[in-house]
């Protein structure tokens, strides 16, 4: 057991960090799943980390209601914006969360009295455990297969691939959208009240367009056509940096490389059901098709 | 059932539809013929929510249509196809079609968080009904396959199927045989006079006129955003106004026909099987 204390005691902040990547991933997978792009997940984790960390630290009330706390207020904050948002699609929704998350950003920035500003919060108790992580992970990819199997998730497809038609099969679509954005802000929201008393300090920077980015490099790399893609993409996205950090100063040269390379020959990310469906028919067909298409199923 | 008044349209300065009026009565399969850019798509657009129309009125079964969202029409029990096909390519067959039975299925969060017994129930008699509604088209066999390796016929015949699904009152379909060779159009016609003897009404929109012909028990022509003529097939066969429509004046033919060789719709020969044999006299006439 010495190893794995050593080891733990070494790399417990990245293993938890993976888990909270990977809820932030599976947050964009679910509006990337209802054909939305939009990469305002960081400022929704931004305003969950803040809300989390105020309610423990200036409130005093247990770390569960925090979290609570933190999933609702960005779950709120989105139906707001949602309405008059997701009128928009394609890049031009894109743009129109951009901005969204700028205006979150300036406003932790401005608003000393509560968040501190440009110092952030500091001092936030360290009271994410690692069953926490694994318990909000678990959970979150529960709720999502589910969604999957039933009716809302079909409706999230056939909104992804024609909206027109999604309408006209008797699909709200605009009610059905407004979902998956609020739902995708919450598990943000939920992150970030994890990764808040993860780190014991939070600063508006953190919330910003470089972590945006981040977000939807998990979920694209790892593949949007089923639930493992946003984490393996946020597993990769995790310890690609660790596992180089022997390389020094070309770490980010190579670790930008990877992902050109994996982006270049799997443009529909790592996991693609497709792919997966194709390989295992070049066996023999016949009986095994019903249990693969119930295995495709699934995912 | 379906009723339009005095209906316009007008994208800008140019009028689309102008003063339509038409009655779907309940039951039979009515066809809506008009050359290319008479309207016809347009007007379907309108009926079922995509387009708002610049004037007159839209009534389904005594309720107004104008200003509704295409989903409301949808469930009021008015359903439809497209011209250039919109199946759900990454889905299979029978998801495609579960997705028309969206709003029949009635479980909430709870229902199918926990999968509980009325989702399952649910769940497993929306698939059984997908794949009675995938053997009308016969397409049962290949359910499980993904839509987008279909053929073009099949797409269409699944889209046909997706739009039964949400269990209409009126089918709306634009132009169903489109890209279809004559054996499949053939099989398409049985399939949807199947479809009308089960209870639907059907309007259809098609160029192919021993199609319209052979299958529609009344037809309206529209061309240049009105109707011009409106009738039993024969009538409308023999409608000067609706030969002129499509085969241009006696005056300026001679020169058309020289300059650009149009192609000129066969309303000649008769239609395999279905309907009323189909010989018209536009021979004579030229």
């Amino acid at each position: 057991m010495d190893w794995f204390n050593n080891f733990w005691s070494v790399y417990s902040n990245v293993v938890l960090t993976l888990g909270i990547n990977g809820l932030l991933a599976l947050s964009i997978w679910l509006t990337l799943a209802c054909g939305m792009l939009s990469i305002g997940n960081a400022a929704f984790m931004g305003v969950g980390a803040y809300t989390a960390a105020l309610v423990t630290m200036n409130l005093g009330w247990p770390f569960p209601i925090a979290l609570l706390f933190g999933m609702v207020s960005p779950a709120v904050l989105a139906f707001i914006i949602g309405k008059p948002v997701l009128r928009l699609s394609g890049i031009y929704l894109a743009m129109a969360t951009l901005g969204f998350g700028e205006v979150v950003r300036i406003t932790l920035l401005n608003w000393d009295s509560l968040t501190g500003g440009a110092l952030g919060l500091n001092g936030i108790p360290q009271l994410t455990e690692w069953w926490h992580v694994l318990i909000a992970l678990v959970a979150t990819l529960l709720v999502l297969w589910r969604l999957r199997r039933s009716k809302v998730g079909r409706a999230f497809e056939a909104i992804k691939e024609d909206d027109t038609a999604a309408g006209l099969m008797g699909v709200d679509v605009a009610n059905t959208k407004l979902l998956a954005f609020v739902l995708g802000a919450a598990i943000a929201g939920l992150a970030g009240g994890l990764d808040a008393h993860l780190t014991f300090f939070i600063g508006p920077q953190e919330f910003g367009f470089d972590r945006g980015v981040d977000i939807l490099t998990m979920a694209i790399l790892g593949g949007i056509g089923g639930l493992p893609g946003p984490i393996i993409g946020a597993a990769i996205l995790t310890l690609l940096p660790e596992v180089l950090r022997s390389l020094r100063d070309f770490r980010l040269v190579v670790n930008g490389l990877i992902l050109v390379v994996i982006v270049l020959f799997l443009p529909k990310g790592i996991w693609d059901p497709q792919r997966v469906r194709t390989w295992l028919r070049m066996k023999p067909r016949g009986s095994r098709r019903s249990t693969l298409v119930a295995k495709t199923d699934l995912h | 059932m379906l009723e339009l008044r005095q209906l316009s349209k007008n994208f800008g300065g140019l009028k689309v539809l102008e003063g339509i009026d038409l009655v779907v009565p309940d039951g039979g399969i009515h066809g809506l013929i008009g050359p290319n850019g008479a309207g016809k798509t347009t007007l379907f657009n309108i009926i079922t929510g995509l387009y708002e129309p610049s004037g007159g009125s839209v009534t389904f079964d005594g309720q107004s249509l104008v200003g509704r969202r295409p989903h409301r029409i949808t469930r009021l029990g008015l359903a439809r196809t497209f011209q250039n096909i919109r199946v759900f390519k990454e889905m299979t067959l029978l998801e495609n079609v579960v997705v028309g039975m969206h709003r029949h299925l009635d479980y909430g969060a709870a229902g199918w968080l926990f999968a509980t017994k009325n989702y399952r129930a649910q769940e497993k008699r929306a698939r059984e009904r997908a794949l009675e509604l995938l053997s009308w088209v016969k397409l049962d066999h290949q359910a499980h396959d993904l839509a987008d390796n279909l053929s073009y016929g099949n797409q269409r015949k699944l889209e046909l199927a997706r739009a039964l699904a949400t269990e209409p009152k009126l089918l709306l379909l634009d132009e169903p045989v489109a890209g279809m060779n004559s054996v499949e159009k053939t099989e398409l016609m049985r399939e949807i006079d199947a479809i009308a003897a089960r209870g639907y009404t059907v309007l259809l929109i098609e160029h192919d006129m021993r199609f319209v012909m052979g299958l529609c028990s009344r037809i309206g022509v529209l061309n240049f955003g009105r109707i011009i003529a409106d009738g039993a097939p024969d009538a409308i066969r023999n409608d000067p106004r609706v030969i002129e429509a499509y085969l241009g004046r006696d005056e300026d033919e001679d020169d058309l026909t020289r300059e650009h060789p149009v192609h000129l719709p066969d309303l000649s020969g008769d239609f395999p099987a279905l309907g009323s044999p189909t010989t018209l006299d536009i021979e004579a006439r030229r």
